[in-house]
């Protein structure tokens, strides 16, 4: 489970300068990392939708920056994703997913299936991974599509990607 | 009880205060306003490219100045905008207390009213204290400012102050001429982004 490590690899090639985040477990590796990173500004949110805002205001002032959240957390964007698209902001979302494959808890469940229809409903483009194996393509892919093609994206890492979590059931 | 009406005889006017904000800021400030009044306000005070006006994102306001302002931390970073956007980001005051930037100054037009929308009351006319709520975020500097003597005082801190800073400028309630800036929002985008980075802000 060490595919973080091409993700937080993508961040830094791509020079992003503010990690804005709801923490998610399959994120905490990631998150730590770019804690520990000096030339990296990690902020934890309130709500996710503060962080779509934040990534205006940085991209605004010259600087890169992704959002790194769980499936439910695009719930709390919607409205503010539309900032992006009427401004032609890039956006670069890391979205761990929940209630997709062997979810024990069905809580997460509309929302983790939610997901991906209503980012494409808002005209976010959405990429899925669930091979370890393609992370660092895929992480590349979407930073690039961002920050050059100049679009909004959410890479959907695939609870398959996950170890498979309970509470003891 | 609150009394809900008292807004319409605050005596401070927010264009006076927008322009009083915009005249001294100079070219060093970065301005960012919600949407509805402020974006007018400072609109009507001098569309310029060192305003980033927003049209919508309601809650954004605030957050969007976070980014900007720790992105450019030369610059000074003024967030204009209404009790309603506030109030519907609060966590947003929480997030910049972690960050701690030191040149955001949060100035609250606070006319207790969803203005845009028909004038109803916001919790501010009633128990809500924007100020309070600020610092109990851990927002280092807050105040409310009631009348222009309060902002003749609170403004050097305002605009050079050591941040970030909450300032509630309650202000009366108060209908007025609509001034718009352009729309296109990737207009506005790129025309900021091309004053404050130059030919690097051109992508
Ligand atoms: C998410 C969302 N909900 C509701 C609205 C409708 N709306 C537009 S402006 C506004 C009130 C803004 O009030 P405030 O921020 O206090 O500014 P004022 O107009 O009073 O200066 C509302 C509710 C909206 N644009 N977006």
């Amino acid at each position: 489970m060490e595919w973080w490590k091409d993700i937080y690899g993508a961040l830094k090639a791509a020079d992003i300068k503010q990690v804005v985040f709801v923490p998610d477990a399959g994120h905490a590796k990631l998150i730590d990392a770019c804690i520990a990173d000096n030339d990296i500004r990690t902020v934890p949110l309130a709500s996710e939708e503060e962080g779509i805002a934040m990534l205006a205001g940085a991209w605004l002032g010259g600087q890169r920056g992704v959002l790194l959240m769980q499936s439910s957390g695009v719930g709390n964007c919607i409205n503010m994703i539309g900032l992006m698209r009427t401004c032609r902001f890039p956006l670069a979302a890391f979205v761990t997913m929940r209630g997709q494959w062997h979810e024990f808890n069905p809580w997460q469940m509309p929302m983790g299936q939610g997901t991906e229809p209503v980012l494409e409903a808002m005209d976010v483009l959405v990429d899925t991974v669930d091979d370890p194996a393609d992370v660092a393509r895929q992480s590349e892919a979407v930073l690039h599509r961002a920050f050059i093609g100049m679009q909004a994206g959410a890479l959907l890492l695939h609870q398959r990607l996950m170890p498979v979590k309970t509470f003891g059931d | 009880m609150t009394d809900s009406s008292r807004a319409d005889s605050f005596p401070l006017h927010r264009r006076d205060i927008a322009k009083q904000i915009f005249d001294s800021g100079g070219e060093n400030l970065l301005i960012v306003t919600g949407l509805g009044s402020t974006n007018w306000d400072f609109t009507a005070a001098g569309d310029c490219e060192r305003i980033f006006p927003l049209w919508g994102a309601m809650g954004g306001a605030i957050p969007l100045g976070l980014g900007l302002a720790m992105a450019r931390p030369e610059k000074r970073v003024l967030v204009a905008t209404g009790d309603a956007d506030t109030l519907m980001g609060l966590g947003s005051l929480t997030t910049v207390a972690v960050q701690m930037p030191d040149n955001l100054t949060i100035t609250v037009f606070d006319n207790e009213r969803y203005g845009e929308t028909g004038m109803q009351a916001t919790a501010t006319a009633h128990n809500a204290d924007i100020a309070a709520i600020a610092a109990a975020s851990g927002i280092p500097v807050t105040g409310t400012i009631r009348d222009q003597e309060e902002m003749d005082t609170a403004l050097p801190e305002v605009l050079e102050g050591r941040g970030p800073a909450v300032f509630v400028i309650k202000v009366r309630a108060e209908k007025l001429p609509f001034v718009l800036p352009p729309k296109d929002g990737a207009y506005l985008k790129d025309r900021f982004r091309i004053a404050l980075l130059g030919d690097t802000g051109i992508v």
